[in-house]
């Protein structure tokens, strides 16, 4: 029979990432880069000023992560979400210089609710074209995000004409670079939507449902669930989670432009992937995903402490995942 | 007999190829003249090279990622060994660039087998590694025109053809296209009639059976990776002596033109099919909408929108006629 | 005495601590058509892993030709003319039926190029060995099973094979095709090949086989010449049980209105006008070969062929079953053929697998009710019988009788009152297949269910359906109320249809 063939690629991957162990490993894992850099750097990263900094920075890539995880959570995969992010600033950039050519800057808070709004209807809508694509007119989610992510940066290059939007009003700069009750702000939006994905995802009929299509497609259709409209809703919600990144990643910057962050597809790919979630289908938790871009953050901020250039670093990423990955193979060999 | 082309998978990138050529031809005529045909088949050169790599790897099975960061990694090698040695030939640099990017290649491989993990995720992080290295151990510094090699600038000069255009400007045909189509051929000649060629789409159509039936996987696969990686290496190389600098942050984003460009020649991402007739076709549509659009007096700005409407188009149509067929 | 082609002597092997052959031994003659019957978890596979090669056993002896092989191999056991066809028929669906057939031979003499005129003639040659006309330019992926099947078969005869393993070869033939495989089978013997049929259908093994094996629980139970067994005794020796004659008769009011009413039911291209009537406490049984349309009603019925003709009431009322979603919202349950593609969540828990199909029923808003959902799943566990640790447990690692229970669960969680079970107990063992059918009967009887029972295994039919309805090339040929028909007249009529 055919299925002996995909439940022992199942189970592979099961035995592979296996959930509890999982988290162990990576808390583990972030642990120890956590004591390396220390002992490699003590005065430079244990000061404070250089994690408050990895709490500004950090929450652009978590929101991409975990947007990709949940693209991965029915087996698909979304390369456009950077497109998304950079589409969002600046749709928004647009609106800001529309609404006070030359004054930007000194928008008032109404005028970046509006810039709010129209970057979340761009999460919305875009996310909404994936999902036609995949759900409705089943179009391999790689070939249709491919498309789509050329569609989106492309856009995001005509609204610019090339160069960088600039001048958004300070209320739009305070997301990026501001502090609410002494954390920074970005990282208050990522652990309040880390939150509620998790809490979607684990606890409401949506997420259930998520899971099992990614499971089984097939028995997910034999079980009445409505495998077009759930698959077609997660990629919406990977479209908004991209939509926030970008909102936040112009708001650190005060600029947006259709190619920032292209080496972070990759790296959330990356990410998503040693958290745990099987890029088959059926398994992912926010939980592992944030630890994983903890980790991978620490590495980084120790390194980069270290004067190792910033192209070292992505070495290391790439090393680093293949490295986890071979330990998990071994471990489960010796099992 | 109509009937039957229409159901081989590269008959949608001939009806979309036509169908553009004539639209473009009619928005302006200028389209079909000489010089542009030439520049547009010069532009097709490295990226077809490299797309008959990854042609081999999804046709096996898999997706690769890494092969920009191979290429962009052994032509950058390549150039500064050239310099550093003050080497006068072109030969060993070619031989060498195809060396570096065949093990990397085969590094692919290796991971790919050893971890059993999804080519996707393991090409992913083998481009990281190397582009990293590359950029933080040798240099991120452009290597200019004047401190080029000059026997490789002379190399990529070459041209077939020497024609002059009405206002006293030459322009010509590359010779590379030879170097190009030479490549073609012998890959066609590899997927048809060798037996290693074939074990490509019996892997990729059905890897269990391929085990059961005999095939040595193992070599399909390094035959698949190594190919591709050798493939990017020398295009590499080749892209330098074309326009006469080495920058290693050349590439980037690049992977995911080929790979389009090779899914609308008609390979399946999903593996066990794919041929390089379709794959030729493919890279023509894709160079051919990038570089047009000035010819239309379409603003560059939207080059990467069309390209990827034209991408969700042709995606569309092929899982649309793919879904009779499933269903 | 004639040496056998193979002959396994005391053979054992263990998976984890689990014990999956116990002194097993067998011998295949050569020339012989041999059957080794055995239900799902007899140990059949195993033999077939250790005969190719796959598996090494951990005690006994394997003899080829009278000689003892110590750790054979797979290469080995091909080249000394063992050929498996699994199941799958391990072809390759993108390539055309000439380069299936010729890639063994030029594996085989280690060629490097390929000529395209070698692989048409060697293709033509393979085919006409057999006798059977397939375009050779086909690709395999678009034939239909049964010409897979004879493309499979072919390549293991170009490979001087000796000895042909056929793995539940009839699986998915109609009752022509299945005709034409014994021909062929045939047609083999007279060339002096062996042929071992590994099968659990009984109907083809008494027809063609000349030597019966008999396996239970990893181990030989009883073997001998096919003429001293007849479908009675084989099952007995398969099943450990005797044919129970209990016939299920309904004890409820025969004056009941009928919960679920179809009249002239179409389905295009495979049912062609039929009437049924389900009461509630009735077990209808439905029968008929591959191809007669059986499963397609049933799919209709459950809202996956939104393109069905004919009317459908449920308890007088006309509904449109257009979805699935409409479907279960009539309380309609179906349970699919192929369990572990269609119906189970193999790497998800017990409780989400039953959950599955209530998640909109058991919210409180958009989130789950945790305390409804965990007394849910323990209610079902139990009236289930589950025999998982927890609900925690993955449903991959439960055994099929398990497996089948929680499928069941899922669908009387959304309290159903139309169950149509496609194949119910295939792949279930023994002590399970009763225990199920005792659910069955009592969801009929004691929740007054009206259910529609769709098998091929006629003593499941007889034993638990009030009524059993023959379908053949999409309309009902041959109703028969309990107690009307025995085994032989059921199978008889059975095998007329073609």
């Amino acid at each position: 029979m055919k299925t002996t063939g995909a439940e022992r690629g199942a189970f592979d991957f099961r035995r592979l990432v296996n959930h509890d162990d999982n988290i162990g490993q990576l808390l583990l894992i972030t642990a120890a880069v956590f004591v390396a850099m220390a002992a490699l750097s003590p005065e430079k990263f244990l000061r404070y000023y250089n994690f408050e900094s990895i709490s500004f920075t950090f929450p652009e890539l978590g929101l991409l992560s975990i947007a990709i995880m949940v693209a991965m959570l029915t087996g698909g995969i979304d390369l456009s979400i950077i497109g998304i992010a950079n589409l969002a600033g600046v749709l928004a950039g647009v609106l800001f210089h529309r609404l006070a050519p030359g004054a930007s800057a000194s928008l008032g808070l109404s005028a970046v609710a509006g810039g709010i709004a129209l970057a979340l209807a761009v999460g919305v809508v875009a996310g909404a074209l994936n999902g036609l694509l995949i759900a409705k007119l089943r179009i391999t989610p790689i070939l249709a995000t491919l498309g789509t992510s050329q569609v989106f940066t492309g856009l995001a290059l005509v609204l610019t004409g090339g160069p960088a939007i600039v001048g958004f009003p300070a209320g739009w700069n305070f997301i990026g670079n501001g502090k609410i009750g002494g954390v920074a702000a970005p990282f208050v939006i990522f652990v309040a939507l880390a939150a509620g994905v998790s809490f979607i995802l684990s606890r409401t009929a949506f997420g259930a449902k998520l899971m099992l299509i990614g499971a089984n497609a097939k028995a997910a259709v034999f079980a009445g669930l409505d495998t077009e409209r759930v698959v077609f809703q997660s990629y919406v919600l990977t479209g908004v989670l991209a939509s926030v990144a970008g909102l936040i990643l112009s708001g650190r910057t005060n600029a947006a432009k259709s190619d920032y962050g292209a080496s972070y597809l990759l790296e959330a790919v990356l990410i998503a992937v040693l958290g745990g979630t099987n890029p088959a289908g059926g398994r992912g938790a926010v939980l592992g995903v944030s630890i994983a871009v903890l980790a991978l953050m620490l590495l980084s901020s120790g390194f980069q402490i270290l004067r190792f250039s910033n192209f070292l670093i992505d070495f290391i990423w790439g090393g680093f995942l293949l490295l986890v990955i071979a330990i998990n193979v071994t471990r489960n060999r010796q099992r | 007999m109509p009937i039957s082309f229409l159901r081989r998978p590269e008959a949608i990138v001939v009806v979309v190829l036509a169908i553009a050529m004539i639209g473009i031809g009619v928005v302006n005529p200028a389209f079909w003249s000489l010089d542009n045909q030439f520049g547009l088949l010069r532009s097709n050169v490295v990226i077809g090279i490299m797309a008959l790599g990854v042609l081999l790897v999804m046709i096996s099975g898999g997706i690769d990622v890494s092969f920009p960061a191979f290429a962009v990694a052994a032509m950058y090698l390549t150039v500064k060994g050239m310099i550093q040695f003050d080497y006068t030939g072109v030969a060993l640099p070619f031989f060498a660039a195809t060396v570096i990017g065949l093990l990397l290649g085969g590094f692919n491989a290796f991971c790919i087998r050893a971890f059993r993990m999804i080519p996707l995720i393991v090409t992913l992080g083998t481009a990281s590694v190397v582009r990293g290295l590359l950029l933080g151990l040798v240099g991120t510094s452009t290597i200019n025109v004047d401190k080029m090699p000059p026997q490789l600038i002379d190399f990529g000069k070459t041209d077939l053809v020497n024609l002059t255009l009405a206002d006293g400007s030459r322009y010509g045909l590359t010779a590379m296209i030879l170097i190009y189509a030479a490549l073609a051929l012998a890959i066609h000649l590899a997927l048809r009639y060798t037996l290693i060629g074939r074990s490509l789409y019996a892997f990729g159509g059905a890897p269990e059976a391929a085990a059961r039936v005999g095939f040595d996987t193992r070599k399909t696969l390094f035959f698949a990776y190594c190919t591709a990686g050798a493939l990017a290496g020398f295009a590499g190389l080749l892209h330098a002596s074309m326009i006469w600098l080495a920058n290693p942050r050349d590439f980037v984003g690049f992977e995911l033109d080929v790979i389009a460009a090779v899914v609308l020649g008609g390979a399946s991402i999903f593996g066990g099919k794919g041929s390089v007739p379709g794959t030729l076709l493919g890279v023509f549509l894709l160079v051919m909408i990038k570089n047009s659009l000035i010819i239309m007096h379409i603003d560059t700005t939207w080059q990467q929108v069309v390209v990827g409407l034209v991408i969700i188009g042709a995606t569309t149509l092929t899982a649309w006629r793919d879904r009779k067929r499933v269903a | 005495m004639n040496t056998s082609l193979i002959e396994l002597r005391g053979v054992g092997k263990r998976f984890s601590g689990i014990r999956a052959l116990d002194d097993v031994s067998l011998a295949v003659r050569r020339g012989e058509i041999h059957c080794l019957a055995g239900e799902n978890g007899s140990g059949k596979s195993t033999i077939i892993k250790i005969m190719s090669g796959v598996y090494q056993p951990d005690e006994g002896e394997i003899l080829i030709d009278g000689t003892a092989v110590k750790h054979l191999t797979p290469v080995e056991s091909v080249r000394h003319g063992i050929q498996v066809i699994y199941q799958d028929f391990s072809l390759f669906g993108n390539l055309t039926v000439a380069e299936n057939l010729a890639l063994n031979s030029f594996l085989r003499e280690r060629r490097r190029l390929v000529s395209w005129r070698a692989v048409r003639a060697l293709g033509r040659r393979a085919l006409d060995r057999l006798g059977v006309d397939i375009d050779l330019d086909a690709e395999v992926g678009a034939l239909p099973t049964s010409a897979k099947q004879l493309v499979a078969i072919a390549r293991a005869l170009m490979s001087d094979a000796r000895l042909i393993i056929m793995d539940e070869p009839t699986t998915a033939l109609t009752r022509n095709e299945v005709e034409r495989l014994m021909t062929i089978t045939h047609a083999i013997q007279r060339d002096g090949i062996a042929v071992l049929f590994v099968s659990h259908k009984m109907r083809e093994m008494l027809e063609i086989s000349e030597t019966l094996t008999v396996m239970r629980n990893g181990r030989v139970v009883v073997e001998g010449p096919i003429v001293d067994f007849d479908e009675a005794s084989i099952t007995r020796h398969m099943t450990g049980h005797d044919v129970s004659t209990a016939i299920y008769s309904r004890t409820h009011d025969a004056g009941l209105a009928p919960r679920l009413e179809a009249k002239g039911m179409t389905v295009p291209g495979a049912v062609e006008g039929v009437d049924l009537s389900l009461r509630p406490g009735d077990i209808v049984g439905l029968s008929g070969l591959i191809g007669s349309g059986r499963t397609e009603l049933a799919l209709a019925l459950f809202g996956m062929r939104p393109d069905h003709g004919g009317e459908i009431r449920i308890d007088g009322k006309p509904v449109s079953l257009r979805s699935v979603a409409d479907a279960i919202r009539h309380r309609i349950a179906y349970v699919p053929e192929d369990r572990l593609t269609e119906g189970l969540f193999l790497t998800q828990s017990v409780q989400r697998n039953i959950l599955a199909s209530s998640l909109d029923r058991i919210t409180r808003g958009l989130v789950v009710d945790r305390s409804r959902a965990e007394a849910s799943t323990s209610e079902m566990i139990e009236a289930m019988q589950i025999a998982a640790p927890s609900g925690t447990t993955l449903v991959g690692n439960l055994s099929g009788g398990n497996q089948q229970r929680v499928v069941l669960a899922r669908w009387l969680l959304t309290e159903a009152r139309i169950l149509i079970l496609n194949g119910p107990t295939v792949g279930v063992d023994v002590g399970s297949k009763a225990e199920i059918h005792r659910i069955i009967r009592d969801l009929a009887v004691k929740r007054g269910l009206a259910v529609l029972m769709i098998s091929d295994d006629v003593p499941e039919l007889l034993g638990n359906c009030n009524e059993v309805i023959l379908m053949h090339r999409g309309r009902f040929v041959e109703r028969y109320a309990a107690g009307a028909a025995t085994e032989d007249v059921l199978t008889d009529r059975l095998r007329t249809l073609s």
